[in-house]
């Protein structure tokens, strides 16, 4: 791994460029799955607390991984900076992931909302990762709201469907200058590192982990599909022939007149 | 009454500090907010709970 390639999110170097979730799993493996994921960053959610007896995740997450609290429950932007000051106030950073959903079917962002609580929360000195459906304009907006990253979705959240949106993804890594960072619907490592060789940031997953056979494995799986994936896209990929075939083997020289 | 995570208690005058006191919560787990907005650890003390007020404490869970 090219340890000078660093992801840089708001100021902030990080290595690791898989950001992890920590939902639907036992907190006993919370730290397997951090060290096999390689993760620096690990995602968080802020509900109604629970009393002493219960286990509190904060006392399971390893020392040093910086804490990305999102605002999931939010359904407008006021609901979601409301949720971002209380983690703010919980005394774990200022990183927040927006993530403000009107449907619950399908669990779709409302991109118009996020693009107000990122305004909001970057005036507040947050380190702000809105998640949102890739869509140029919106990208656009949330770069002049004050973003630190873009958080395109790859499908819908927990579906482990993969790239759906592939090719708006990609317009988003070419156009805009921050961090394209595809979170939510990536279920296979061949799938994290295929955004990755397509020049993504880095990648968020919870669900392929959380539902996987084997989840330090599964972790493990990632984070090394995300280096090939990341190692490809410095390389360059060769390139694609439009048609017929080219040898790898000197055309002279051949055993015959 | 204030309503605390969606429950009526009958905890009216007391001071955060106080009702806190009296709970199984964590402090240094938790935020307290009431009618919306927060209230800092440092003014615990000094907050009083009044009729109708309506208090959410959170903490961090697992999430995505």
């Amino acid at each position: 791994m090219n340890t000078n390639d660093k992801l840089i999110v708001g100021g902030h170097e990080f290595n690791s460029r898989f950001i992890l979730g920590s939902g639907k799993y036992s907190l006993n493996l919370i730290e397997s799955a951090v060290r096999d994921a390689g993760a620096e960053i690990i995602t968080l959610a802020v509900r109604r607390a629970n009393t002493r007896d219960q286990e509190n995740i904060i006392d399971y997450i390893p020392k040093g991984v910086t804490l990305l609290p999102n605002t999931s429950g939010a359904r407008d932007a006021s609901e979601a900076v409301r949720i971002a000051r209380l983690a703010r106030e919980l005394g774990c950073g200022d990183f927040v992931k927006i993530e403000i959903m009107r449907d619950t079917k399908y669990l779709l962002p409302d991109n118009a909302e996020t693009v107000k609580a990122t305004e909001i929360l970057a005036n507040e000195g947050f380190v702000v990762m809105p998640y949102m459906y890739p869509d140029l304009n919106t990208a656009r907006d949330l770069v002049s709201a004050g973003a630190a990253a873009v958080m395109p979705l790859a499908s819908p959240i927990g579906s482990n469907k993969g790239l759906a949106t592939r090719d708006f993804i990609e317009i988003l890594i070419n156009e805009i200058e921050l961090p394209i960072i595809v979170d939510a619907g990536i279920g296979r490592p061949s799938q994290a590192c295929e955004a990755m060789e397509m020049g993504a940031a880095a990648i968020m997953a919870n669900t392929a982990l959380a539902t996987a056979g084997n989840l330090p494995l599964m972790a493990s799986a990632f984070r090394q599909a995300i280096e090939a994936g990341r190692s490809a896209y410095l390389s360059g990929l060769g390139r694609v022939l439009e048609r017929g075939g080219s040898s790898s083997d000197p055309l002279t020289g051949f055993l015959r007149d | 009454m204030v309503k605390i995570n969606g429950r009526e208690e009958s905890v009216d005058c007391m001071t955060v500090a106080e009702y806190l006191k009296g709970t199984a919560y964590d402090t240094r787990r938790i935020a307290f907010e009431r009618n919306g907005d927060i209230v800092p650890k440092s003014a615990y003390d000094n907050t009083v709970l009044e009729n109708g007020d309506v208090i959410e404490i959170v903490s961090f869970v697992g999430g995505g």
